[in-house]
């Protein structure tokens, strides 16, 4: 008996359980023809606001459901569920993400097959969320004129693991003297190369182009 | 903070081991980090420090390698690790490049026991 402590190799990614879940997921979603998004923003970004349009405007030719995480309140099911679409609240308590478990078992009672497209609005931060992959098609991060131009630097991992990043609130971006060019470059800067389309939910402004990239994008998952 | 989590899962994983290994005692967890991984090194000993009372795991340490993130640029062919996460850029010719070849790592790559 040694009493000497010897290295023993283990080589165990932390999050397999979740990537494993996740990637179980991705295969049911593309056989069951849905394409996913899900949403990362910081709180107030208007990612609510962003969906509610998203699902009342693609609800005449596409089957919408969304997924809505929130650490406590049912407000933001209880909005979008007025577009007509599914809506269900997952409640994360203290859970600053959602992750994989939480949505499958979200997913429970639906039937994936009746869907074309599923939203994810992940809990309102831009620091847990990039860990944990859901499944998702296509991740989207969402940056409001009023947060300034700069958190793309201030978060550069939750901008880095996106697809397509939106720049929201565009009919403010007056009033708060907001420079598009800084934040296209500070998006670039540390995701070279990502689509960014800039939109209002309230006015519509650019709301056609985007839709028009989404739906059209449907054919061919990023991941 | 989904640090506590995540040590929860590494002491799990670990003790996991040791009962495999016939009840061995874990002194160490040596873990590979990666700048991009999402998870704050600080945050993630204080986490473990924490999540490690009144577990088999309790007085071990979490010893912390960190990955620095590399890009792989096409112009040049080459790889070069970032000298910061605000610029995604190759280190030998400046171009702005997204093609990351490591950097998120977070994985338990070897325990120090005793049998």
């Amino acid at each position: 008996m040694s009493t000497q402590p010897r290295l023993v190799e283990v080589r165990q990614n932390v999050l397999k359980q979740n990537d494993l879940l996740a990637r179980d997921l991705r295969r049911r979603f593309r056989a069951a023809g849905v394409r996913v998004v899900s949403l990362v923003s910081s709180p107030g970004s208007g990612k609510t606001a962003l969906l509610e349009t998203m699902l009342t405007r693609l609800r005449p030719q596409c089957r919408v459901a969304a997924l809505v995480g929130d650490l406590a309140t049912e407000n933001d099911a209880a909005r979008l569920a007025r577009s007509g679409a599914p809506v269900k609240q997952v409640t994360t308590g203290t859970i600053c993400h959602l992750d994989a478990q939480m949505v499958e078992s979200a997913l429970a009672e639906w039937k994936l097959e009746e869907l074309d497209m599923m939203f994810i609005e992940n809990v309102g931060n831009l620091v847990c969320p990039s860990s944990y992959d859901l499944g998702e098609d296509l991740r989207l991060v969402l940056l409001s004129v009023t947060e300034g131009e700069d958190k793309p630097l201030k978060y550069p991992t939750i901008f880095n693991t996106a697809d397509v990043a939106l720049i929201t609130k565009m009919d403010l971006a007056g009033a708060v003297e907001f420079d598009a060019q800084a934040a296209h470059d500070n998006i670039q800067r540390v995701r070279p190369g990502m689509r960014v389309f800039e939109v209002s939910s309230k006015t519509g402004e650019g709301m056609e182009e985007w839709l028009r990239f989404l739906t059209m994008n449907s054919a061919t998952p990023q991941r | 903070m989904h640090e506590l989590s995540i040590a929860m899962s590494m002491i799990d994983m670990a003790a996991e081991e040791a009962a495999r290994r016939g009840g061995v005692q874990v002194h160490a967890l040596h873990l590979k980090l990666g700048q991009l991984s999402g998870v704050v090194k600080e945050a993630l000993l204080f986490s473990y420090e924490v999540a490690c009372q009144g577990t088999l795991l309790e007085g071990s340490s979490l010893i912390i390698e960190e990955v620095p993130v590399v890009v792989y640029c096409q112009a040049c062919e080459t790889e070069t690790a970032l000298a910061s996460l605000q610029t995604f850029c190759c280190g030998s010719c400046g171009a702005l490049t997204s093609e990351v070849v490591r950097g998120k790592e977070l994985e338990v790559v070897a325990l120090e026991i005793t049998e």
